[in-house]
């Protein structure tokens, strides 16, 4: 049963725990579902916005890494138009 | 909601065949986890073939090492969802994933595999930090 997909006829990312950068500057962190006319859908999410008063980005980042994503939006549709960028999270520069 | 249970049978069988003590009940949980003693792999299978087709092959690869954990048990979230939050309270500073895997020692998570660490690499590569891990943690004793 290895190897075995439930979910076929997705992107290559279905599945795949993602950093997705916004044109606003706010950052998320999740299980990439699929594009969808309305955006992009995430599962299981954990948000960063620089400047609001929180943790720096690096700190995000190597608090992410080393307990996991700890998720703030089970799920989140970011509208295709603020989407800057979406990266593996193990191909994220601090990952 | 659950799989059919026909259908994740397979995965059960597969830790099973490798050695792993299924933990379907929070007491089965609380007999295993609750009182540490020596090195246990607790490894959160999961029915997703993204990671999870990847990560039961990788740990099967890392048991034939020399070095291992005494104990390998596992929980199956979605499935078994009680046994699957008691584990999980175990190693609660971990954010919740899975497949993800828990390498404990005298109770205290020495290592740590995220979903995200699986996802993407070949079962050979996450063997391979498992692998490091219990070169670093696991006296060579039997599963």
């Amino acid at each position: 049963m290895s190897g075995h997909v439930f979910h076929p006829g997705h992107s290559d990312l279905h599945g795949i725990t993602v950093v997705l950068e916004t044109t606003g500057g706010a950052l998320y962190v999740g299980r990439y579902h699929e594009e969808t006319p309305n955006g992009v859908l995430l599962h299981d999410v954990a948000e960063h916005r620089a400047g609001a008063g929180g943790t720096s980005r690096e700190e995000f980042f190597a608090k992410t890494m080393k307990f996991g994503v700890r998720a703030q939006h089970r799920n989140l549709v970011v509208p295709g138009g603020e989407v800057k960028r979406i990266t593996r999270l193990v191909d994220w520069p601090a990952g | 909601m659950p799989y059919d249970p026909r259908m994740v049978q397979p995965m059960r069988d597969e830790m099973v065949r490798m050695g792993a003590k299924e933990l379907v009940t929070v007491a089965d949980v609380d007999a295993a986890l609750g009182d540490p003693k020596g090195t246990m792999l607790v490894f959160v299978n999961s029915v997703c073939g993204c990671a999870a087709g990847g990560a039961r092959p990788a740990l099967s690869l890392a048991l034939n090492h020399a070095n291992r954990p005494q104990q390998v048990v596992t929980v199956f979230a979605g499935q078994d969802t009680d046994a699957t939050g008691r584990a999980r309270q175990y190693f609660a500073d971990y954010a919740p994933s899975s497949p993800s895997m828990a390498l404990l020692r005298d109770g205290e998570v020495v290592h740590f595999v995220h979903r995200h660490m699986i996802e993407g690499h070949t079962p050979q590569d996450v063997a391979r930090d498992l692998t490091a891990a219990f070169d670093r943690y696991c006296a060579t004793t039997a599963v």
